[in-house]
Formats: structure tokens, sequence, C-alpha cells
């Protein structure tokens, strides 16, 4: 009788689910957006299975369909690395799209005007050094005002962004221009453009070795542990005698590094020149990439390469059957939010009203 | 005709998530007049119950009548509603507003007449006691008075059945006595009154009945006069267990620790310790008592090296090489190290540990997400040489704890999270003894603490004093402390108050020196 009076559906949390479970759900989750995205395919008049059909082959059904994907996944992979190790100290770093403007400004200081005199290999590698640095001086100054005031760093780093892309602006239209009036950068020398591997630029090569790289420093070094630390709780780490200042300027350097590398491989691999826009949002996708893949550097590699089918995949289907490019980024976001979403299922469970077993009155 | 109970649970159960079953299947009942006391460790589901009362959980199973009739308690709102209203331990008021203001706070249309509202609160207060100003701006209250405007806030609200969840832990023993006229005065006036404890002495003097839970289940109920405190223990425990605490004696006591003159500011510039002088001795266990706040938790942090030192010394004497040769108190002819402006690293090198038992239990000394090795080498991870952590010893050092101290996981790489208080702390402390320190500071190791658990660290820590190390133990149970301890020095606001022998202190005498510098009038002598 007052059992009317409880709520219709109740949460709770659970912990512990089977491993088989988790990954069930994970299943049913790429069901419902596959789904979902047939409906929106049918809505528009399209046959389903056609428009699956042709994002796939679109994206991996040629030589260079894959080729073009794996370009797409390549600084998407890089910058998910480069954040996990903030997220992971719960210092949330949302500036990696003005890291990696930063590092592609350092690295095309060079390809434009050190191209003659260096090698280029030694051009390559010096580039690479300095899109680095620049990448993660530019990452220091919020992580620097973080450690000594205390300041938020969700919104510095996000301001960065802003600044950074200014700058490139600047550059553009000032001293870096090329043909006057012409607001471009010019095009780098061949000496300063990434050699090619099986078709594409030797980025992949570089991020995949990180991948490595992060997963071991997170799990067996003393510095990932100490991020570790500091991501669980702050009080505990200073407790342990850290220098909790030093670890997060440390690892955003760290963090901004990598991402600066990846502006690196994006200016000199893909784009061969410098623009304002060469993060491209980048930033921001790699942080979904980051959740996703609850930080493991390994399951990065699949999420990016997903992200990768999709984004290029949408890309055919507006190209080959005229749908609109919004619509290509529903079907994105279904498969973004269908993916998230079911984390939650993940940690919570639903408790329905009368779901459980009445008490004798 | 059965008389109508003011509450009556019938089949309450409860659970939190699939293996946790906080309340199973209790019956209770609540009657006009009288002192319900519902007696339980830590962990045995008394809060959740009294929870479900206020309208904060929904019970899983079984119901609830007031007056005689089913309800559905579904929020505090509810809870107000059928006359009920709970203290939780923690204080829910804001601190800029006054007490009249707080307790007129959330009622519609009442904010506006406060001096209606003053003068009601007055007249309430008059009534039992209490003797709190409407207009005192919570901010300059003690922690007492807060706790009363709470009790006030759901008189007015017009309760007829008052819940207490552990009222006196944040009390001095003479603010205990003076609550516990209020609330006889409160019961005289035919109100229910609960109060949820795990101090046997206050069951004793307060209430008049008792209900015992342990694990979630209902023991039962007895009056008060027709028990003992060792029958009351050997319910909530389910076992007999004997409630004296040893307090050996150790050969020799060897000065370790010399604080002289120390001030320090906390982040807000806030004077937190006032020219704190006092010595420790290896071979002794010097207890700190004082209200909350007082500076506890800044004076172990000092001597850690986690708060910066004003000014002052703080002194370090190693132990002896050859202990049989050291005497009694003689550390003259040794040249003491200064701590003050060392790194937390150095001052844990020369042999000086913090066991600190936050509220939460975890947030100080573990991190619940990591497993019990990577626990075990937060503090020594560094003193492996080369950029790697060195997973070895922790382990083996873990499964030493596990085996030495009982401890109850699944496996070493089990989070610390899901273990239970009792071995959470056993894993923070059993640390802390593993790294051989020759000064030992714990604060609140048994906070949260079953009884065996309880005696468990009291065991460790009388192990590590015969040991002629330095124990230093911060409280919050006056009882054990005069029970354990050698000396107790007594913190007020920051200063020292006053130290005292451990055998032959009262409780009265602690009370004093915790609420007054000194301990007013009647002085304690120092020994």
């Amino acid at each position: 009788m007052h059992d009317s009076n409880n709520p219709l559906i109740r949460l709770a949390k659970r912990e512990g689910m089977p491993k088989g479970q988790v990954w069930a759900i994970r299943a049913c989750s790429f069901l419902a957006a596959i789904l979902i995205s047939a409906l929106i395919f049918l809505l528009m008049g399209h046959n389903p299975f056609g428009a699956f059909g042709t994002m796939i082959v679109g994206s991996l059904g040629k030589k260079t369909a894959i080729r073009q994907t794996v370009k797409i996944a390549i600084p998407l992979l890089g910058t998910a690395l480069a954040i996990a190790p903030c997220f992971k100290m719960r210092f949330w770093n949302i500036g990696a799209e003005g890291q990696i403007t930063a590092g592609a400004v350092g690295a095309s200081y060079f390809a434009l005007f050190w191209a003659d005199k260096l090698p280029s290999p030694v051009l390559l590698v010096v580039m690479a050094v300095s899109g680095a640095i620049c990448g993660g001086l530019w990452a220091l100054v919020p992580a620097f005002f973080k450690a000594k005031w205390g300041t938020n760093e969700t919104l510095f780093t996000l301001m960065m962004n802003y600044i950074m892309i200014g700058v490139v602006k600047w550059l553009q239209g000032g001293p870096w221009e090329g043909r006057p009036g012409s607001q471009i950068i010019p095009q780098f020398d061949s000496a300063a453009v990434l050699p090619k591997v099986l078709g594409v630029h030797c980025g992949w090569i570089i991020v995949l070795i990180l991948t490595v790289a992060m997963f071991f420093y997170m799990k067996y070094t003393k510095q990932g542990y100490e991020i570790a630390v500091i991501g669980e709780s702050e009080k505990t780490a200073r407790y342990a005698g850290m220098n909790v200042g030093k670890i997060i300027m440390r690892t955003m350097f760290l963090s901004g590094a990598i991402a600066g590398l990846v502006g690196f491989i994006v200016a000199s691999g893909a784009d061969n020149t410098l623009y304002s826009g060469v993060a491209a949002g980048v930033g921001f996708t790699a942080i979904t990439v980051a959740w996703l893949a609850q930080l493991n550097p390994f399951a990065m590699v699949g999420i990016s390469v997903l992200l990768g089918v999709l984004d290029k995949g949408a890309d055919t289907l507006q190209t080959q059957l005229a749908v609109p490019a919004s619509i290509s980024d529903i079907i994105t976001g279904i498969f973004l939010f269908c993916m998230l979403g079911c984390e939650f299922f993940i940690n919570y469970r639903l408790i329905f009203r009368g779901s459980h077993k009445e008490v004798a009155k | 005709m059965e008389p109508v109970h003011a509450i009556e649970l019938r089949h309450i159960t409860k659970r939190f998530g699939t293996k946790v079953l906080a309340n199973d299947d209790i019956d209770l009942t609540i009657d006009r007049g009288e002192i319900l006391s519902l007696l339980g460790e830590n962990g045995s589901g008394k809060t959740t119950l009294m929870n479900m009362l206020a309208g904060i959980y929904l019970p899983d199973e079984g119901e609830i009548l007031v007056e005689g009739k089913p309800v559905a308690i579904r929020s505090p709102k509810d809870a107000f509603t059928h006359g009920i209203g709970m203290i939780h331990q923690h204080y829910k008021l804001v601190e800029v507003f006054t007490a009249a203001e707080n307790i007129a706070l959330g009622l519609k249309g009442k904010e506006h007449d406060r001096k209606a509202v003053a003068a009601q609160v007055q007249a309430i207060s008059d009534k039992y006691g209490f003797g709190i100003d409407p207009n005192k701006k919570v901010y300059d209250m003690s922690v007492s008075e807060k706790q009363t405007v709470e009790i006030v806030k759901v008189l007015y609200r017009g309760a007829e059945i008052l819940i207490l969840d552990e009222p006196t832990a944040v009390l001095t023993p003479q603010e205990t006595e003076r609550l516990f006229n209020i609330l006889r005065a409160m019961k005289a006036d035919g109100k229910a009154i609960v109060i949820i404890t795990h101090k046997l002495h206050e069951v004793m003097a307060l209430s008049d009945k008792v209900s015992v839970l342990r694990k979630g289940k209902y023991i039962g109920t007895v009056n008060t006069n027709h028990t003992n405190p060792q029958k009351l223990t050997e319910m909530m425990v389910g076992h007999a267990v004997t409630l004296n605490i040893d307090r050996p004696q150790a050969q020799y006591k060897d000065l370790r620790l010399e604080v002289k003159g120390l001030n320090c500011r906390n982040g807000e510039g806030v004077s937190v310790l006032k020219d704190v002088s006092f010595q420790a001795y290896g071979g002794e266990i010097l207890g700190i008592a004082g209200i909350a706040g007082s500076g506890q938790k800044e004076l172990l942090e000092a001597i850690a090296g986690l708060q910066k030192a004003e000014s002052g010394h703080i002194f370090y004497y190693p132990p002896h090489p050859n202990s049989d040769i050291a005497g009694n108190h003689v550390p003259v002819d040794k040249a003491g190290e200064e701590l003050v402006g060392k790194t937390p690293g150095q001052i844990r090198k020369v042999g000086v540990s913090l066991a600190f038992v936050p509220e939460d239990r975890l947030g100080m000394g573990l991190v619940g997400g990591m497993g019990m090795v990577d626990n075990m080498m937060l503090k020594t991870y560094k003193d492996t040489p080369g950029p790697l952590v060195d997973r070895k010893a922790p382990k083996a050092l873990a499964e030493k704890l596990i085996d030495e101290l009982e401890i109850v996981t699944p496996g070493v790489a089990t989070p610390v999270r899901r273990l239970s208080g009792g071995n959470v702390q056993k894993v923070l402390v059993g640390r802390e003894i593993a790294s051989a320190p020759t000064v030992l500071m714990t604060a609140y190791p048994v906070r949260g603490l079953d009884i065996n658990s309880s005696y468990t660290i009291y065991r460790l820590l009388n192990e590590q004093k015969m040991k002629e190390v330095a124990v230093l133990l911060v409280g919050e149970d006056l009882d054990v402390l005069l029970e354990l301890c050698d000396r107790i020095l007594v913190l007020c606001g920051g200063q020292v108050s006053g130290v005292v022998d451990g055998p032959s202190a009262t409780k009265e005498q602690l009370g004093l020196l915790m609420t007054h510098v000194g301990g007013g009038k009647e002085g304690a002598q120092d020994a």
C-alpha cells in the first residue's frame, strides 16, 4: 500500500560487476548506436545498410581510404596520450588545443627559417624538440599558477587556447606571412616534411611508440605513481611528503610537450604548413578518447581508430550519398553518446517501484 | 489492547548495493516519556536505521508506524510532519546567520518575522534550560552551542520524537552532563528520545531502555537498570570481552622529542599553536587531549614537517645505541637534532612517523583506490634507486601485515577502500609501525573501530612503547586516554593547558583543562 509512495525509479551504486557483463553492456550500447543511426538514415530516406556500407568502404575499403582514416586517428591518439597523465592527476587540462598549436609554432619556426641550413633528419629532430618544448612551456603557465596560487586550471587552460590561436593568426598576417596580403604562411621546404612509411607520414610510428611509453610511464615509474596518488587525494600525497606543486608542473610540462609533438606531427606531416586551425578541435575530441579508454593507452589506440572510421565514413557519406554534413555529425554524436552513456549503467543500477518482494503484513 | 507506541518499526530491511545488508529485518519500538539508547558498534546499522525515520533513506522492506498508523517517510519534511526530528553528527547551520535565523530557515513565511521567532526560541530555551541567545551568530558559537541550536530547531518545528546521532562525540564531560540534563527535562515533558551511541557509560547514565544492534541485526532490548556494561558489551560484540586496557611499564624512559616555544599559523594566517612546549620520552605513551580543533592536528603536522613552524624549536634525540647504560630521563649529554626546517621526507628518515586517521579514514594516510601494495610504498617509494618503482618489498610487507595483524582482504591488490574500517586502520597503523619508527605519532587510530579491532590497535601501541618508541596519541575518548597513556598533554585553543599523569588523573580534571588554560581555579598539578 505505502509502496506506491516510493519514487518510480531509484538509483543504486554498484561495484564489482563481472568483466563479461561489462563488455556485454558496452556491446549493447554499440548496437543501440547502430540502431538509432539506422533510424536516422531511414528518416532521411536512405537504406541504412547501404549507408553503413558506404561508411565502412569509405573509411576502410581501399588503401587510400585506410591511409586517410589513420591520418585522422594519429593526432587524436597522440593528444589523448598527452592529456592522460593530467586527467589521471585530476588536473583538467582542456588546453591541448593551444598546446598543439604552440608546438606547431615551435616546429614551424625551424621549418621556415632553418630548412636550408640543416640536413633534413637533423632539421626534423630539431623541429620535434622545439615543438615539444614550446607545447610544454605553454602548458607550464597554467600549472605554475595552479601550484602557486591555486587558480582554476579548467578555465585557465581553456583561455590559453584562444591566446595561442590568436598568436598564429598574427604570425599568418604579420612576420611569417608568405606572399604579402595572402594571410598565409608558405609551404614548408620538403626537408621539413615528415617522411612517409607505408603511405602515411611516419607520425603513426611516433604515436605508437608513445602509447607503449605512456603505458609504461604510468604503471611502472615513480613519477607515474606520484601522479596516481595526487589524483586520488592531494592531501594523502602531501602527507606522504610529495611536493605536489612540483609534480603538477612537471606533469603538465610533459603533457604539453606531447601535445606540442602532436602539433609538430600535424604541421610537418599532414598540413606541411602552419595555420590557425592546425589543432582543428583535436584537443577537445581527444578528451572523449581519453575518457572512453578510461585512460588506458592501449584502449586509446582502438578508440581513436574508431573515431577515425566514423569521421572518414561520415565524410564519404556526404560526398557519395549527398547526406548533409550535419547528419554525419549527428551520427558521430550518437555513437559517442551511447558509448559514454553505457558507463552509467555499468556504475549504477536502476530500481523500479514494486520490483522488490513485498513483506507480509 | 496493546498500548500505541510513538514509533514502531516492523521488519525494516535496508541494503546498499548488492553486498551490504545495513539493516536486516529489524523490529523496534520507541515510546513517549522515555530515553532509548540505540547501541551498537560502528557499522552495525544504527545511523542507517534512524536515517530511515528522518526521511534520508527509504527502507527496502518493512513498514514504519507513527502513533499506530503506517506512514511513508520520503523526505526530512515528511519526517517533520510526523513529529520526528533528527540531530545529525555534522551540524547543518549557516555560519553567518543568528540562532533564530537558522531556526526559521526554510519555514515558509517565518523568515520575515524574526522577532516572533526569537521570542518563541527564547520560550523553548527557557522551558528546557538550554540557555541560548537567539540573536547570537553561529560563527561565534562553541560546538556545544551549535548542537543546542540544532536541538532547538527541531523542537521549534514541533518534533515530539527526537533522535540524536552520537551527540556527545564532540563535547567535554561538563557539556555532556548539561546535555543529559536537557534530555531528561524533555523526557519529563513527554517527548520520545533516541540517542545513538557506542559509549556504554552514557547508556547507563542516561537511558531507560537500550536496544542493541549487531552487524545490521536486531539483538534485543533491555531495561537499563536490569543490565550492566559487561552484559551490554557481550550483546554488542557477540561474545565476552575484557574491558581493561593494559598499561605496561617500559624499563627505560629516554628523552626523544623536545618541543620548545612552538608557534604556528594555518593557511589563513590564524595562529593555531601558541608557545607550545613539552617533552616526549621513548618508552611512554603521551596522550594528547583537547576539544576537536584545539591544535592537535597542527601539532602533529608541525613535528612531521607538514606544517610550517613560525618560531620555536623541535629537537629530536636519537635513542642511545646501548640502552643498557641509558638511564631514566638523562638526555643531557646528547645534542638534539633540530627538526624545524626539515622536509617531511628528511624527518621521516630520522625515525619520526605519523599515522593520522582523518574523519573519512582514508583521506590522509592511505590511497583508497589503490591496493595494499601501492599503499605500503607511499612513503618509501623514493628510497629505491632509479626512476622505476619497486613493488617487491612493499608486496612482501603487505603480505606480512595481512598475516600478523589478521587483515581481512581478498588480496593485496584489492583497493583498500573496499576493506572494512578496522582493516583499513590496521593497514595504516601497521605500515607506520613497519617503518620501525623511534617516534610514532598517531591521531584517532581507533576512530570508528569495533571493540576487538580497537584492542588490537592498543596492543600494537603498547608493543611500540615497550620497544622504547615515543608514542604520541591524539584521541577523542578520554576514558581510553586515561587507561592507556602514561601522561596526557591537554591542548586548549592551541596552547598547552596542562600535562597530567595518566594513572592518577580524572576525567573532570581533563575536562576543565580542555576548556580553560591551566584548568581554571581548581588547576591541575603538573605531573
